[in-house]
């Protein structure tokens, strides 16, 4: 089952598709989200998104800055002040 | 009754302005799309941050100890309006609306016996509050460099605004815009944005626990800033394309009046040519006549 992932910036909605695995800076520790994570909410420090689409793929990078995560049963939601990809 | 040369003269800079007044109606036209669409685009952000907003603060009550962005700093003599204008013109009453909004809360506050501060974006207004309020100033932020005010000026000013409110400089924050609701109404709006209100909590999941890391006040204090800057943030779009769809209608009206204006003009100059004609022929058959 993939997992619902959405990143949007205040300017535009950046992603919102479906991927494998997304590994997040949080301000206490990187943690991992695949699909079925608990509810869960963590602020985000300024640092690279790290996307797999398939389980073996390379990840793909997004540096965000200002970010919050939010995992609920839509998926994950990470709000970003800023993003370069 | 004017020559005939004036009257032709007169024709021809109507119809240069209103050559002017169709230029600026169909450039606002254009611009317009433009800033809905960016309206549009900013949508998701502000609503899902306003719906963890909602759920984070239905989840802490509001103390001494929560941040002072949120539980305000126990007083409220002191108010700061944040006026949001635009930097050019030909868009109707679109910035002496919003002026006019703004200065009947400070007359208002100032009968409650308030200090009022002004904090202005934009150029357009700032004359009119400086011969109103000229020492009650505290900041004019310039967007005249940039083309489109976006979220890096919205950053900036919030940026300000909580630093002149953690120094001490006010209590309340008043924010004054347009909203936009069609290319024929804009609406002068009054939101307090500081300290934050909170917002409506969303239905919250009884089933659902959700972890927080760090914990809920420390990621609500980090997320008030923010809440602030996308408020700004939308306002400064609301206000672009309101300020477009008031030059818009401004312009139009504009134009048309212009042509309706230089058809009366060529009634009259046509008259006037024809009185000069037949003022000419009775001459010459009398002259004739009197031979």
């Amino acid at each position: 089952m993939p997992l619902h992932f959405e990143l949007v910036t205040p300017a535009k909605l950046v992603r919102s598709e479906d991927v494998h695995m997304v590994v997040v800076p949080g301000t206490e520790g990187e943690f991992g989200v695949l699909e079925g994570h608990a509810p869960f909410m963590s602020t985000i420090a300024d640092g690279a998104l790290k996307v797999y689409r398939t389980e073996n793929g390379a990840p793909e990078e997004i540096r965000i800055t200002g970010g919050f995560a939010e995992v609920g049963d839509a998926g994950l939601t990470v709000l970003a002040e800023h993003v370069s990809e | 009754m004017a020559s005939l040369k004036e009257l032709k003269g007169r024709i021809n800079s109507v119809k240069s302005t209103q050559k002017i007044t169709k230029a600026k109606q169909m450039v606002a036209a254009a611009k317009l799309r433009k800033a809905q669409a960016a309206a549009e685009a900013a949508r998701p952000y502000a609503q899902r941050l306003a719906e963890v907003m909602g759920s984070l603060s239905s989840k802490i009550t509001v103390s001494e100890n929560s941040p002072k962005l949120l539980a305000g700093t126990g007083s409220d003599q002191v108010h700061l309006l944040v006026v949001a204008n635009s930097d050019k013109g030909l868009c109707g009453a679109f910035n002496s609306n919003i002026v006019r909004a703004a200065r009947a809360k400070a007359i208002e506050l100032e009968a409650a016996g308030k200090t009022v501060l002004f904090y202005l974006i934009g150029r357009k207004g700032r004359a009119v509050i400086r011969r109103e309020y000229p020492k009650q100033i505290a900041h004019m932020f310039d967007t005249t460099d940039v083309r489109e005010p976006g979220f890096n000026e919205a950053e900036r000013v919030a940026d300000e605004l909580v630093a002149m409110y953690e120094a001490g400089k006010f209590d309340v924050a008043h924010l004054f815009y347009s909203k936009f609701r069609s290319a024929l109404v804009q609406e002068p709006t009054s939101q307090q944005i500081i300290p934050v209100p909170a917002p409506k909590a969303a239905a919250v999941q009884a089933d659902a626990v959700t972890e927080y890391e760090p914990d809920e006040e420390e990621i609500l204090a980090a997320l008030l800033p923010r809440y602030l800057k996308t408020q700004l943030f939308g306002a400064l779009l609301e206000n672009a394309a309101s300020e477009q769809g008031a030059s818009m209608t401004a312009m139009d009206n504009a134009t048309r009046n212009a042509g309706d204006l230089i058809k009366k003009l060529t009634i009259v100059y046509n008259r006037t040519r024809q009185a000069a004609i037949t003022t000419e022929l009775v001459e010459i058959i009398a002259g004739a006549e009197a031979l």
